[in-house]
């Protein structure tokens, strides 16, 4: 029986063989956040890191699983991740043919996404880094001010309601060569907890800002970012061990020292 | 200065202390209510087992309480991002409670605690909550109920003030969630209850802002920019064009009383609501308790509500509109109620007025020969000034109010027909390309000259797919001698 499954596991992983991830550096760079601190615009200034190109995919979320059994399906504890884990696999080890291997895994806590990276020696990247690299596009580096890329983005996300993101690398790589950072998906960032405060993942006794009517307007510096906003009100409403089917990661890491 | 401020203080100290002197026969006022006082609208913990809140689609509305003791009412909601036809052949991305805009109409009655489930379905790909303006305390409940996909949450809050509520959706980005249709009623009924009437239905109108132009066929994206300019492309009740006309009309009859719990869900415009043929008896004002009579038009604020009763004397179809008219004629803010019965000739008659006006008929402009190409173009003036208000500029009509003119069956059939249907008016059902009408067109005769109906019946005829065909002004002349048919 046993022999019998593991001669089967080279077949099964041949459509999910992964390849290595690619991660492009992002330069230093002076930046403002379209979300208010203090009702103030956030000005940054973020020192330089390497991102990956794309989404963490099916098949790299099966590779790590197979070589961390404590992240399968069936295995975590639910404290780390929710009853919804990874729920879109037909199996613990077999992601099954209703999903792509190219497809970016979702359905992932925020614990196994950072689990994950630290298993590529890199980590989930801070808000601010992400939104960053967000904010470009094919040839700006900053183009939120475009009110044509801002309806493209919010109609892309809308088309697609109701099912799982689509298959990564479909549309071209933004300034920074990251590809499918807006459209496609949620990212988990590392610290969406204490970026996004909602009653649900701050101690007792906090304001919930966000998921105010009202707050959930002045909490935003630039008003107009719409899909940002639908991000942040996504992610603001998960507790760490949540999964969604729209939810998913990439990772970032420190450049290296020369 | 000072020594007299500190006089008066002292003196204010006094009196604040015989005013609290238990004994004191000069206390005037009552004392402070304690803080944990019983609140007006509050009568005390639920009582009897839970009631599960019936939910009935729009424009459906759960049975009236008879309950005459405060219950324990749980009302379980699912959010769901669904793509529905907006109008016909257009499809839109609509975020909804329980899968339609306006979401369920929820009836409490006061002094009820409400056990609210919210669910937000596994497939959304936004988190959503609820915000109801019946609660009151911090965001109406939305912080209580922020919902990612797959998990449900639970809020509970007593309604301590009857009153007709807008409930919504208040997730960043708060005017997306609402223009994609996430908004309701809530129905908190005084504890006698409301008067009883013969029917009760739920319209709550909204503005949809689309990238395509109105009509403009295929799956539609919401536009952001649209939305900023408040120049919405379509104004609907129930979220979509034909929701509450033709086979979808309101139904009453003759002397019968209906309620409409009429809500406005926005985001940003306010409605003049109206009903074409009827009179409000009684108008909730805002939702209020404030009843006001023999209303024609009353203002739905957005994210506010109203409740209307009004009485059916006699047969036919009146029309629900934003009578900030526009909206209703070309963005889609048309209802229908039809009223079934036998004539009313005592309170409603249609007079013979085309016999007065074929003795009046003008004259001289019957002298004036104008070429083929002034006809065309007076027939085109003719029927954007007139013909296109109801039939609409591309003479599509409006889906289940007006029959198209465009590849019209009825039209090529018979264009002879249409002399004097221009002429004096027609009322009835009709069919038109399959899809039956029973709505009034007004006689043209007394305002329209023997040629100008030639032309534009030409003009038409000649238009918009029909097959072609002329008709001149000596035949609109012998039909209209003939006067209407019996």
């Amino acid at each position: 029986m046993i022999s019998r499954q593991l001669a089967l596991i080279p077949m099964l992983m041949l459509p999910f063989a992964g390849k290595a991830a690619d991660y492009v550096p992002i330069p230093a760079g002076q930046f403002e956040s379209a979300l208010a601190i203090a009702g103030h615009a956030a000005k940054l200034r973020l020192a330089a890191f390497s991102m990956r190109s794309e989404p963490v995919t099916n098949a790299e979320f099966l590779v790590f699983v197979r070589q961390h059994p404590e992240w399968q399906r069936g295995q975590v504890p639910s404290l780390l991740a929710g009853a919804n884990y990874l729920r879109q696999w037909q199996r613990p080890l077999e992601p099954g043919e209703s999903v792509l291997p190219d497809q970016p895994v979702t359905q992932v806590s925020w614990f196994a996404a950072r689990a994950y990276c630290g298993s590529e020696q890199a980590r989930l990247p801070n808000w601010y880094e992400w939104e960053y690299v967000g904010a470009a596009d094919a040839t700006r580096a900053d183009a939120r001010r475009d009110p044509v890329r801002n309806q493209d983005l919010l109609s892309a996300i809308e088309g697609t309601s109701g099912h799982l993101p689509g298959v990564i690398g479909t549309r071209p790589a933004n300034v920074y060569g990251v590809r499918d950072l807006n459209r496609l998906l949620w990212e988990w960032t590392g610290d969406y907890a204490a970026m996004f405060p909602n009653p649900d993942a701050r101690v007792p006794g906090s304001v919930a800002n966000l998921a105010l009517c009202s707050g959930s307007a002045l909490a935003f510096a630039d008003k107009n970012q719409y899909a940002l906003m639908m991000r942040v009100a996504a992610l603001s409403a998960l507790r760490p061990a949540d999964t969604a089917p729209r939810v998913g990661f990439r990772c970032v890491r420190e450049p290296k020292r020369k | 200065m000072l020594r007299q401020l500190s006089i008066t203080l002292a003196t204010v100290a006094l009196l604040v202390g015989i005013t609290y002197a238990p004994a004191s026969a000069a206390a005037k006022e009552p004392a402070k209510k304690p803080a944990t006082a019983v609140l007006a609208g509050d009568f005390g913990p639920p009582q009897g087992k839970p009631v599960e809140e019936k939910l009935v689609p729009p424009p459906g509305v759960p049975a009236p309480i008879h309950r005459n003791y405060p219950a324990r009412v749980i009302v379980r909601m699912e959010t769901r991002e669904v793509v529905k036809e907006i109008a016909d052949g257009v499809r839109y991305d609509f975020w909804t409670f329980n899968g339609s805009t306006p979401g369920p109409l929820i009836r409490v009655r006061e002094g009820d605690t409400v056990e609210l489930h919210l669910r937000n379905a596994p497939d959304s790909h936004m988190a959503h909550n609820i915000d109801l303006h019946a609660v009151m305390g911090p965001g109406g409940g939305a912080v209580s109920t922020i919902t990612p996909p797959g998990h449900e949450s639970v809020f509970t809050f007593k309604a301590l003030r009857a009153g007709v509520f807008v409930y919504h959706c208040a997730t960043a980005p708060v005017p997306m969630h609402i223009a994609n249709g996430m908004y309701g009623l809530i129905v908190v009924e005084p504890p006698e209850g409301l008067p009883k009437v013969d029917h009760e239905y739920y319209v709550m109108q909204g503005d949809f802002y689309t990238t395509g132009s109105y009509h403009q066929p295929g799956l539609q994206s919401f536009d952001m920019q649209k939305m900023l300019d408040e120049q919405p492309t379509y104004v609907l009740f129930n979220g979509r064009e034909g929701s509450l006309t033709g086979d979808h009309a309101l139904k009453s009859s003759v002397g019968d009383t209906v309620r409409l719990f009429v809500g406005n869900g926005g985001p940003n415009l306010v409605s003049s609501f109206h009903v074409i043929g009827a009179i409000f008896d009684d108008a909730n004002v805002e939702g209020g308790t404030l009843v006001n009579h023999h209303v024609q038009t009353t203002l739905v604020p957005a994210g506010g509500a109203t409740m209307v009763e009004l009485r059916t004397p006699v047969p036919g179809t009146l029309l629900l509109v934003d009578h900030s008219i526009t909206r209703a004629f070309m963005k889609g803010a048309l209802g229908q109620i039809s009223v079934s019965g036998p004539l009313q000739p005592a309170i409603y008659e249609k007079g013979p007025s085309t016999t007065f006006a074929s003795k009046t008929a003008r004259p001289v402009q019957q002298s004036v020969a104008l070429s083929v190409g002034d006809k065309a173009a007076d027939g085109k003036r003719v029927f954007t000034q007139i013909c296109s208000a109801c039939h609409q500029g591309n003479a599509m009509g409006l889906p289940g109010a007006f029959p198209p003119l465009a590849m019209s069956d009825y039209l090529n059939a018979d264009p002879k027909r249409a002399i004097s249907i221009v002429l004096h008016g027609l009322s009835g059902k009709i069919t038109v390309n399959s899809t039956g009408y029973e709505s009034v067109m007004p006689a043209l005769g007394p305002q329209l000259s023997d040629d100008e109906i030639a032309n534009v019946l030409t003009y038409v005829l000649n238009n918009f797919n029909n097959k072609g065909g002329t008709i001149s002004a000596s035949e609109v002349r012998a039909v209209r001698a003939a006067g209407p048919a019996k």
